[in-house]
């Protein structure tokens, strides 16, 4: 009985001990990551090659789950307004709520799941299947040529397809309440423009789809880089990092609204 | 004037962590030879690859290629002598994401300034030395296993490297590709002028090939020399692996406790 105890509190410090470690391990590649990123920076190409997978594969579903988003937004906003008669309010809800969250947020939880899981199997396996360590064997470092590129791809990416979200959000709200229903469209767009602050709305998306470019990024291509070199190893790999990143992407944000929005009336 | 050894090794031990993978092993490697290393699965060949390439440090003992000792140089110096290293990896570890003729360029374009259209007349070079020349626009998931190695091949001679490395260059090719692979070596070593390693379990090929054996057992080595040596040798442990017999010094059964133990029957008897 005793022993079985000792067991689990054995059990439970390791696991603590284990997480530290993979804690720190992570932030020292993360640091490695930037430190060598000097060759993927001068060499532009190397970066706009992985953009094209990371971001522009990733705009059509940026931009269909935008446009659905939005609609949503414009249908349950407009059922609840016209209820106290301010139904020309709509745009304001609709654009509030998705610069402010949901265009950051859902898009990157989208990006995590599209981009992220791609970029944590895609090195993972070339991680199995030796090219890293072919690659290191030729003189050339995979984090500065592997690693890196993708890295700044997805640092990059993230803040123009929240962007590109929030405007096909606002656009199938538009669609819905004004083209559909039939909300006066001057005071759609006049009620929007008037309640949307660029320094306190804009800015902050944008601020916070960026910590969430480097959070899903750096986790991805540690979790890739990190992976055992086997089948298993990479689908553990690859699921840890739409959840881990899923998870902070909520935390984050959770954190960052309180630092942007407090004393916000 | 250059010396004749390209690779000397010297009491040469490591153990991943209370493991012990290789002891004391001592080697001398003439440039222009092909080396075979053989030895059973998991007796440690790949190791001294690793070991060769700088990819692990030794616990003790030193591994010297062309005058530096490889685990005491810095990382820029390793590398500076990498790029004169050719590696052949098991399944040709062929960038997945790349063409055949960017998988050779790959070396040529990150680490010269050579233009463009020099650079396409070397890989079209490599690649006819290989016979895949008509191949270079494919992508390396349409080449058969066979192909894929022999672009790999052309790859790690990319830069004329001073050494090539094979590990397990001819795991399961069909004996087409695999007697290919095999005169390949031979004829570019004897080229380029370079130092082969191949670290193989396949004897009869590896026979045929190479200048000089180096049998690996149990993280020593077991036995050395020439082909024809090694073919007529009575030593227990060359016999069996060279006509590769079921028991013999290598023992048939991993080690465990006395048979009739495990299956209790002392007990009952008793």
């Amino acid at each position: 009985m005793l022993n079985r105890i000792v067991a689990n509190i054995q059990d439970i410090g390791h696991r603590v001990i284990d997480s530290v470690w993979r804690l720190g391990n992570a932030s020292r590649f993360f640091i490695l990551v930037l430190l060598k990123s000097g060759t993927c920076l001068r060499r532009f190409s190397l970066v706009i090659r992985e953009l094209y997978y990371t971001g522009v594969l990733s705009l059509i579903i940026i931009i269909v789950s935008g446009l659905f988003v939005g609609m949503v937004l414009g249908l349950q906003g407009y059922e609840t307004l016209q209820k106290y008669g301010s139904e020309s309010a709509v745009g304001t809800l609709v654009a509030l709520s998705l610069v402010r969250e949901l265009g950051p947020v859902v898009s990157a939880l989208l990006f995590a799941s599209r981009a992220g899981s791609a970029i944590t199997a895609e090195i993972g396996l070339m991680k199995a299947t030796e090219q890293l360590s072919a690659m290191g064997m030729m003189a050339v470092d995979p984090i500065a040529r592997v690693v890196a590129p993708r890295f700044w791809a997805g640092v990059i990416s993230m803040p123009l397809l929240a962007a590109m979200f929030s405007v096909m959000g606002v656009f199938g709200g538009y669609l819905v309440t004004v083209v559909f229903i039939g909300v006066d469209a001057g005071s759609f767009w006049s009620q929007m423009q008037g309640a949307v602050d660029f320094r306190f709305d804009i800015i902050n998306g944008f601020i916070k789809s960026c910590f969430f470019g480097v959070a899903i990024t750096a986790i991805a291509v540690y979790e890739g880089y990190d992976a055992p070199p086997t089948a298993e190893g990479v689908s553990g790999a690859t699921t840890r990092t739409v959840v881990t990143s899923s998870l902070v992407i909520l935390g984050l944000d959770f954190i960052l609204t309180a630092f942007m929005f407090r004393g916000i009336s | 004037m250059q010396s004749e050894t390209l690779i000397e090794i010297r009491d040469l031990n490591f153990a991943y962590g209370a493991r012990s993978i290789l002891n004391g092993i001592n080697m001398t490697m003439s440039r222009g030879k092909v080396i075979a290393i053989m030895g059973g699965s998991g007796s440690g060949k790949t190791t001294l690859l690793k070991l060769i390439g700088g990819t692990v440090r030794p616990s003790s003992g030193y591994v010297n290629v062309a005058g530096q000792v490889i685990h005491q140089l810095d990382r820029d110096a390793l590398f500076k002598i990498r790029r004169k290293m050719g590696m052949l990896f098991q399944f040709g570890a062929l960038f997945t994401d790349l063409s055949v003729f960017d998988n050779v360029a790959f070396q040529m374009r990150e680490h010269t300034d050579l233009p463009e259209s020099m650079i396409r007349d070397l890989v079209l070079m490599k690649l006819h030395a290989v016979g895949l020349r008509g191949a270079s626009h494919l992508m390396p998931v349409e080449l058969s296993g066979g192909m894929a190695r022999r672009v790999a091949l052309a790859r790690s001679i990319a830069l004329d490297p001073m050494l090539i490395m094979y590990d397990e260059p001819f795991t399961g090719l069909d004996p087409i590709s695999l007697s290919v692979i095999g005169s390949l070596i031979r004829r570019l070593t004897d080229a380029l002028g370079t130092t082969s390693i191949i670290v193989t379990h396949d004897v009869q090929e590896s026979l045929k090939i190479v200048d000089y054996v180096y049998f690996i057992a149990d993280g020593v080595i077991a036995a050395q020399g020439t082909p024809q040596e090694v073919s007529e040798s009575v030593a227990p442990f060359v016999h069996q692996f060279v006509h590769g017999e079921e028991d013999g010094p290598v023992p048939f059964h991993y080690p465990a406790q006395a048979y009739r133990a495990d299956l209790n029957l002392e007990n009952n008897l008793a």
